[in-house]
């Protein structure tokens, strides 16, 4: 329908500007950012780079926006991501054949994420406490599976997840643009998604409508699972080996940040996975600003700070409240329309 | 005591609005010292207000309050603690992991050469205590005594640091028996000592156990002040409800009922509800009435399964039926408009189309969704069919009025087609006009054949469209009037517990 595309469009719209100066903030410390070539039957380029490096947060965020649509959130997705990894590393490691490591992997991620949904629905525990737990015992177990070393391997088909190519078209790329694609698109075209945000928004009403609020609590986190598994083999293919201690750290503050960048509110409620994801793609941009620039690699996590700040201080609240007074002092005065409430983007998308 | 020429504390005309509404409106209370004084009211009658307004958590908007003969204004809860008012809330507001001398002489602990002289506090924390009757070890950690103690020592601290005025609100609402008789010993001691003492209660027994006198609040405003020697349960009640005895018996039309729907036998949940049976008709208006806190609101929960039940079951036409949560309750044919709107009922930031579909898509399952058009057709449906006034289905459900809110939670449930409806406070806090519509639709979907189950503290609208009505008391049913004995009067004496004047 016409006006669903239209208001999907405007909720996208501040992340689509955002990711578009990003992009040339790339082009302006690198004149070349946008030129792609096609070697070896594989595309190369540095926006290539970007959609490619930028698979594992972006998978992480589809997931962490249910979860957060929920009044949830997951911080157990990084060391997911690890037991994923060794999961399938060892598997194959043992002989087993890459598709059986990847469902393995995709198994595993599901009990953890089923872990938490139980902690979170059935044991009542804060989100934040619950998948904290996880989240520090999820490395040790990784490191119990890889028995303490980097545990790496050869398997064609599973290093082809995370560098291989489809048509010319880096394998991650695919993959999470083709999962975000059909999660945004199960969630609309189902009831899913007005269920988790009703869920988000009042729990204590939803339940009193009739809504399964633990079964679909169990779900987000067993879907947030499932996509920090996925995530989780992406990162060890990519480098053949499964490194327990460093695949996926610090990727679920990523993960959140994305979500946040895109507009999704933490208390819950309304949600869009497409703006999540150009909020991955934002992150991954200004990773991608600050390599290129040529910065020494000290002043990298101070100035993705900066940047992130900036972005966040844009989107606030108080800031859009601001702009908006601002211009009903100029000429528009009389203008009806009512000041943009707490949270600025409300449109479903 | 009344006689004194100078009460202890004297609150005139005092006032207090918050946006849009008055909450206090010209009160009057005098406290005279040596008397215990209840103040009583139905929810949002204002004894909160203006408890808040003596003990300076609120500032008031106009009057004057004398305490001794001199003008007050407390800022604050200390300032008022140090003028002499005292108060003591349902949940003890003490330090649970610090002892009973500890929270006694907390920020004014005995010192010697600058230091804290722990003995010499314990041994004055037993002095103390021992005039409220307790022998009880000071230096036992405050949770290691039950809740009446602790509410005791909670007394004790507010008399010794206040002495003048000391206000106890609900302060029975989670004690037994016997604790209750311990705490009315304690409040007869500073009785006799000359304490102006202000009981809050919802038990009419308790009130006239222990209080001399009782202010009554409706709406903001004192309906009377009463000696309550020379009057009855039924005369405190009425002024609480705000209903005249009326002897007129209820016009009311023949009404055919259909076949019996519901049958509940014996539904009970220890501390909410004694073992509660009704049975409701196609056809039907079943209305419960009572007080606060008498178990209105928990029947309604518990036959929807919003809180399940320990013991008792429901039977549909006849077959036992499993409600143990709401889910089971709507797949059943079940709808409940909860009595709090805000927390309970809407999702306030949905757009009112998904709050009015929400109910019938949650029975449907996620799998099935109800196309957008047929969506928006359910909801302009029922804005239209109910009156619902707003200005697009896409905005936000909380930006509607009451009335308009609770519209659209009822076109949540209407539109899921239920066989039973229940109503906990359907017309509280909204306007009058929504009030009429939403009285006139509870009647036409009775002719229609809908069982309903309505619980309200509106005694003249459950006289007006109850076929039945259960009056509760203490979370039991005490009663039920069917026929030409359903009337406000009938419903007051067996709220008040007084034998009913006609027999049904």
């Amino acid at each position: 329908m016409a006006s669903t595309t239209t208001s999907t469009f405007r909720r996208i719209l501040p992340q689509l500007v955002i990711l578009g100066c990003a992009l040339m903030l790339n082009v302006l410390v690198f004149p070349d950012f946008f030129r792609i070539e096609f070697q070896n039957g594989r595309l190369f380029g540095n926006l290539i780079d970007v959609l490619n490096r930028g698979a594992p947060v972006a998978l992480l965020s589809i997931g962490m926006t249910l979860v957060i649509a929920t009044r949830g959130i997951d911080l157990s997705v990084g060391a997911v991501m690890a037991i994923a990894g060794a999961t399938a590393a060892s598997l194959v490691v043992e002989g087993h054949g890459w598709v059986t490591a990847l469902l393995g992997a995709l198994a595993v991620g599901a009990i953890c994420g089923a872990w938490n949904g139980l902690l979170v629905a059935i044991l009542r525990i804060q989100p934040i406490v619950a998948t904290l737990v996880l989240m520090v015992a999820g490395r040790g177990i990784a490191q119990l599976i890889t028995e303490g070393t980097i545990l790496t391997f050869l398997n064609p088909g599973l290093i082809r997840l995370g560098a291989g190519t489809i048509m010319g078209v880096p394998t991650p790329i695919i993959l999470w643009i083709v999962l975000g694609a059909f999660a945004a698109f199960a969630v609309r075209r189902t009831a899913l998604g007005l269920l988790i945000e009703s869920i988000g928004v009042n729990q204590a009403s939803s339940r009193l409508a009739g809504i399964n609020a633990r079964v679909l609590l169990i779900s987000v986190y067993l879907v947030s699972g499932l996509c920090a598994a996925l995530a989780g083999v992406i990162v060890a293919a990519d480098i053949k080996g499964a490194d327990a201690n460093n695949a996926g750290l610090w990727l679920e503050l990523d993960a959140i940040l994305a979500v946040v960048i895109g507009g999704n509110s933490l208390l819950g409620g309304r949600f869009s996975i497409v703006a999540s994801l150009l909020g991955a793609l934002i992150i991954q941009s200004v990773n991608s600003v600050i390599l290129l620039s040529g910065m020494p690699p000290e002043f990298n996590l101070v100035i993705k700070a900066l940047l992130i700040l900036a972005i966040l201080v844009i989107q606030s609240p108080k800031v859009g409240h601001a702009v908006y007074m601002l211009r009903a002092a100029g000429p528009k005065a009389f203008d009806t329309r009512p000041a943009p409430a707490a949270r600025p983007q409300k449109e479903q998308s | 005591m009344t006689d004194d020429p100078r009460p202890m504390l004297h609150a005139r005309g005092v006032s207090k609005f918050f946006p849009g509404a008055v909450a206090l409106d010209d009160v009057e209370l005098k406290l005279y010292p040596g008397e215990v004084h209840a103040l009583l009211g139905e929810n949002g009658a204002g004894k909160s207000t203006l408890i808040k307004c003596l003990t300076g958590v609120y500032r008031r908007d106009g009057g004057v309050i004398t305490l001794d003969g001199a003008d007050i204004a407390p800022h604050s809860t200390l300032d008022s603690q140090k003028l002499g008012i005292g108060t003591v809330y349902q949940e003890v507001n003490l330090l649970p992991n610090l002892t009973v001398a500890e929270n006694l002489f907390l920020g004014r602990q005995p010192t010697r050469l600058g230091l804290l002289a722990r003995r010499r506090m314990v041994t004055e924390a037993r002095e103390v205590l021992a005039d409220y009757g307790l022998d009880i070890d000071p230096a036992e950690p405050l949770t290691s005594y039950s809740v009446a103690v602790q509410q005791v020592v909670a007394i004790a601290r507010a008399v010794e640091m206040s002495g003048k005025v000391l206000i106890l609100d609900e302060p029975t609402a989670s004690l037994d028996r016997d604790e209750v008789q311990l705490l009315f010993s304690v409040i007869r001691t500073l009785k006799a000592r000359g304490l102006a003492v202000v009981f809050i209660t919802h038990f009419l027994d308790q009130v006239f156990d222990i209080s001399d006198r009782a202010t009554i609040l409706r709406n903001g405003r004192v309906v009377g002040t009463r000696l309550l020697d020379g009057v009855s349960q039924t005369d405190i009640v009425t002024l609480m409800l705000g209903r005249q005895l009326e002897a007129r018996v209820h016009d009311r039309a023949p009404r055919t009922l259909g076949d019996l729907l519901i049958e509940v036998d014996g539904l009970a949940k220890s501390g909410m509800l004694d073992p509660a049976s009704l049975r409701i008709h196609k056809g039907e208006v079943v209305g419960l009435a009572g007080l606060l806190g008498s178990g209105r609101t928990e029947t309604a929960n518990l036959i929807f399964g919003a809180v399940p039940a320990d013991q008792g079951r429901i039977l549909r036409e006849g077959h036992e039926i499993r409600v143990t949560n709401p889910r089971e309750a709507v797949a059943q044919g079940f709808a409940l408009c909860p009595e709090d709107r805000k927390t309970d009922g809407i999702v306030g930031d949905l757009s009112v189309r998904d709050n009015i579909v929400l109910a019938l898509q949650a029975r449907q399952g996620w799998w099935r969704p109800i196309p957008r058009a047929k969506v928006t057709e359910i909801a302009e449906h029922y804005v239209k069919a109910l009156d619902i006034r707003l200005a697009s289905l896409d905005m936000p459900i909380r930006l509607l009025s009451g009335g308009n809110q609770q519209k659209a939670l009822l076109a949540r449930w209407l539109a899921t087609a239920p066989d039973f409806l229940i109503l906990d406070e359907p017309t509280r806090g909204i306007d009058v006009g929504a009030h009429a519509e939403i009285i006139a639709l509870i009647e036409s979907l009775r002719e229609q054949g809908m069982a309903l189950l309505v619980a309200s503290s509106e005694l003249e609208e459950l006289v007006a469209y109850s076929t039945r009505v259960i009056v509760l008391r203490d979370r039991r049913q005490v009663s039920e009037l069917t026929g030409d004995a359903i009337s406000t009067s009938n419903i007051i004496h067996a709220i008040a517990d007084e034998p009913i004047q006609e027999a049904s």
